[in-house]
């Protein structure tokens, strides 16, 4: 398997241009293409909203509430009559921005600790092991909502207490990784030549454990999506009436006998995304480890 | 094969029991994505094991000679088949046969002897078990018989102890016995054929020996033939009656062994003979001798010459802190003359490598002193290296000691960036002087390590090292993932650099056939300790230990008097 995918590299990398793309795209599945079409979609609507749809998130329009998806309102509407489709629209770059955060908190500071866990050793790396088992221990979004309710409500809050949950996850991972790899003999050779300890840190050792946790960041946004949306949904996240995915979930939770695709459509949304991402890092996770 | 080759093999056929193998105008061809059809990787292969009788196909790397064992045995891989020719097998023509048709065949006409026997081995079962499966393959043996014939097998492939060893797991075995067990699973059906894929690569001189006696041994008892496949010529023409020389996918020369030793027809044999160690001891003495002509005469021309770049005075290393476990190193000396090639010889185990990275400063020890270029080295190792512009360590593997994501040009410049060399146009000019020197062409700069090949990727190491111009270079077993042509290459390339940089060598390796070559001194280690110590000449020459001696007798040797002398003369 890798021998041919390392094979494939080297043609790619031999003949550059139109060529080497269409054959890129002919080794994509259907779910790929789909995969890349809804993040497509998701990052356009996190850029200009505008583009994507003809109303206003936030105007109510009393003569159209709750009505049922059509060809003018493709999501239906709300009980105030405000367009699901644009307040979906104009949520994502609010449901997005705080699960960016959320892994940039848990990327940046669980490879640092991971990073220093592993080439310390002894008792920093105890000590950081230790702190890492006791935040596993504690389910993620309980974790989560203690650290929110600790800085107060709010999207940003939000993020940050989504993140600090998955820092964990991150320092594990990148804890073995450094640990497999600072053994290797080629980081022995680079001490050998003279390196010091941070130079081949910085050089090689990190470098070469990075691509694990790059894979795991696709993963992980996936989640915090899910984890920020829960915590909207119970009330911690975003206040009404901004659009955002859990909240709207959570709006159209009193409605769901008489207009189920208030919570239905919403939920869809935020289950597409998420698959449509991990079916991404697995790709780039496939091309990677070659 | 030639006309008079087949003529020779069958005149052995006496009986009508068809012979072990016969191959005739053999193509194999693998699928390639992309391609239509399979392209052939080998072609027109004929050949003929007789009984009782070892063929050799002696071949470089990616010559073909590991296609042809597979084609034989059935194993070829899913994109693999036979394109043209035919495959005779004990008289069952095997060429176009299934999976399912093989089965019935495996085992007990034929037998296969794996390159690797650690990982050829299921590791958690016990050996007894795996050996009783190939028993009962042959299903001839009544099932309560089983465990005696597995006993009587041991036996026979000379594992002694044997009741006791059918309950010992792979791991508790050494890499000679394990190859030992894996003989015995492949004659336990009593099959008419043996392949055997390098069997000895992975060992020790002296165990290689052994294992190749056990394999004559059982060929003359049980009328066995040996289908061997081998990149050593020496070892080939030491071991068999006829030899087949491959390259990149073609039949250069084949026939009776002393034939194509005595008068090679094709210049590749030619090339082969004098590029083995073994077959040409002779070949770098006059450069040897010149060199070290020079370092006396410019001794006695009044410049101030150290007596020695390296010393080690009893060394003494310990792995764990258990006192029962053997040392590593028991006070070990060795002294690493100015301009000269120190060669570090002895078994795996015998701590060769570990007095290597001590020397490296890779390893700590725990008695003794060690001097490198006149400066004492500390007993714990520092993580960077402070020596680095005074000796530098080559790795026995090159793709492994650099960095996979690095090109090239990178790795070589690393070096300069560590020790501050700012100026990116002073470093690209240092990179491209070294280059040139190593015999690198400047198209390599660009590539990663695992696209260069394997020669080049010790040259691309060697460059890395000398671009910091260090005095001494320890080399650990520089050449022996190597073929021996890109070898020769490669040696000549040190010797090259030494002339140029002046350099000193301590070179590990267990191929005394190469030492032999090369080395102005010898130090013999043994289980830690330094047996015997001196002039080259001295030490293989006459030497005085009988582990040396032991040693000496395991390298494949060719029968000189047979040979042609001026030939040597010729290529030395």
């Amino acid at each position: 398997m890798s021998l041919r995918l390392q094979a494939d590299r080297d043609v790619t990398a031999a003949d550059d241009g139109p060529d080497a793309f269409r054959r890129l795209l002919g080794r994509l599945g259907v779910a790929d293409v789909l995969a890349i079409i809804v993040v497509g979609l998701v990052l356009v609507s996190v850029i200009a909203p505008g583009l994507l749809t003809p109303y206003d998130p936030l105007e109510p329009d009393d003569a159209n509430a709750l009505a049922a998806p059509s060809v003018a309102h493709w999501f239906g509407t709300d009980s105030l009559g405000r367009d699901l489709l644009s307040r979906v629209i104009h949520g994502t770059g609010r449901t997005l921005l705080g699960s960016a955060v959320a892994v940039l908190i848990g990327l940046g500071a669980g490879t640092v600790l991971g990073l220093v866990a592993a080439s310390f050793g002894g008792l920093v790396d105890a000590v950081i092991s230790r702190i890492v088992d006791v935040l596993l221990s504690i389910p993620g979004l309980l974790l989560a909502m203690v650290v929110v309710v600790a800085l107060g409500f709010g999207t940003l809050n939000a993020a940050v207490a989504v993140g600090i949950s998955s820092i964990a996850a991150f320092t594990r991972i990148m804890r073995s990784e450094v640990l497999t790899v600072k053994d290797l003999p080629f980081v022995e050779a680079s001490h050998h030549l003279g390196g010091s300890r941070a130079y081949v840190l910085a050089k090689h050792v990190f470098p070469n454990s990075y691509s694990a946790v790059l894979s795991l960041t696709a993963l992980q946004f996936g989640l915090a999506i899910i984890w920020i949306s829960s915590l909207s949904f119970l009330g911690y996240g975003a206040p009404p009436p901004d659009p955002e995915w859990g909240l709207l979930v959570s709006e159209g939770r009193q409605y769901v006998v008489s207009s189920p695709w208030l919570v239905v459509v919403p939920g869809l949304v935020i289950a597409v995304t998420v698959l449509a991402i991990s079916r991404l890092s697995q790709l780039t996770r496939e091309r990677t480890t070659a | 094969m030639n006309q008079a080759a087949l003529q020779h093999s069958s005149l052995h056929v006496v009986d009508a029991a068809p012979v072990p193998l016969l191959v005739d105008g053999l193509a194999v061809g693998y699928r390639t994505r992309g391609s239509r059809g399979p392209t052939d990787t080998v072609r027109d292969v004929s050949f003929q094991v007789g009984r009782g009788e070892t063929v050799s196909l002696v071949g470089q790397s990616g010559s073909g000679k590991s296609t042809i064992a597979r084609a034989v045995a059935g194993l070829l891989p899913g994109n693999g088949s036979v394109t043209a020719g035919r495959v005779a097998v004990a008289g069952h023509e095997v060429a176009d046969f299934s999976r399912k048709q093989w089965r019935p065949l495996r085992g007990s006409t034929l037998g296969f002897i794996p390159q690797d026997p650690l990982s050829s081995l299921d590791p958690l079962q016990r050996i007894g078990v795996q050996i009783a499966q190939a028993v009962q393959v042959a299903g001839d043996t009544p099932r309560s018989e089983v465990p005696a014939r597995v006993i009587e097998l041991l036996e026979h492939v000379g594992i002694r102890q044997a009741s006791a060893r059918v309950r010992s797991y792979p791991h508790e075995l050494s890499g000679g016995q394990l190859q030992r067990v894996l003989i015995a699973i492949a004659i336990a059906a009593r099959p008419k054929l043996l392949i055997a894929d390098e069997p000895t690569s992975a060992l020790d001189g002296t165990v290689q020996r052994r294992i190749l006696d056990l394999l004559d041994g059982l060929r003359q008892e049980l009328g066995l033939g040996i289908l061997f496949i081998t990149h050593d010529l020496a070892l080939a023409q030491e071991r068999s009656d006829a030899i087949v020389v491959l390259q990149d996918g073609n039949v250069r020369e084949s026939g009776p062994a002393e034939e194509v030793l005595l008068a090679p027809q094709h210049p590749y044999t030619v090339a082969l003979l004098s590029d083995s160690p073994a077959s040409s001891p002779l070949r770098y003495r006059e450069r040897i001798r010149a060199a070290a002509e020079q370092v006396q005469v410019e001794q006695r021309g009044g410049t101030i010459v150290p007596p020695a770049v390296v010393e080690v005075s009893h060394v003494s290393k310990r792995y764990g802190r258990d006192p029962q476990t053997p040392p590593a190193l028991d006070e070990a000396s060795l002294m690493l003359r100015p301009r000269s090639i120190h060669a570090l010889v002895g078994e795996s185990g015998s701590g060769k490598s570990t007095l290597a990275r001590i020397v490296a400063g890779l390893t700590s020890f725990d008695d003794g002193s060690v001097r490198v270029a006149g400066r004492e080295l500390s007993r714990d190792n520092a993580v960077a290296n402070p020596f680095a512009r005074d000796l530098q360590l080559v790795y026995q593997n090159p793709l492994s000691a650099v960095d996979p994501r690095y090109t090239v040009g990178q790795i070589i410049e690393e070096p300069l960036r560590i020790h501050g060399v700012r100026s990116a146009d002073e470093r690209r000019r240092r990179v491209a002087t070294i280059l040139d020197q190593v015999a690198l062409p400047a198209s390599a700069l660009g590539r990663r390590a695992r696209e260069v090949s394997g020669g080049q990727r010790q040259r691309v190491a060697l460059a890395r090292t000398l671009v910091l111009a260090p005095s001494v270079l320890v080399l650990d077993e520089p050449t022996s993932a190597l073929d021996v042509s890109v070898q020769a290459q490669i040696v000549e390339l040190l010797l090259d650099l030494r002339d140029e940089h002046a350099l000193s060598y301590l070179f590990i390796s267990h191929d005394l056939g190469l030492v032999r070559q090369i080395a102005d001194e010898v130090t013999v280690l043994s289980t830690g300790r330094v047996v015997e110590s001196g002039p080259a000449s001295a030490v293989l020459g006459h030497p005085q230990h009988a582990y040396t001696r032991e040693l000496l007798d395991a390298v494949p040797r060719f029968d000189v008097e047979r040979l042609d002398p001026s030939r040597f003369e010729a290529v030395g």
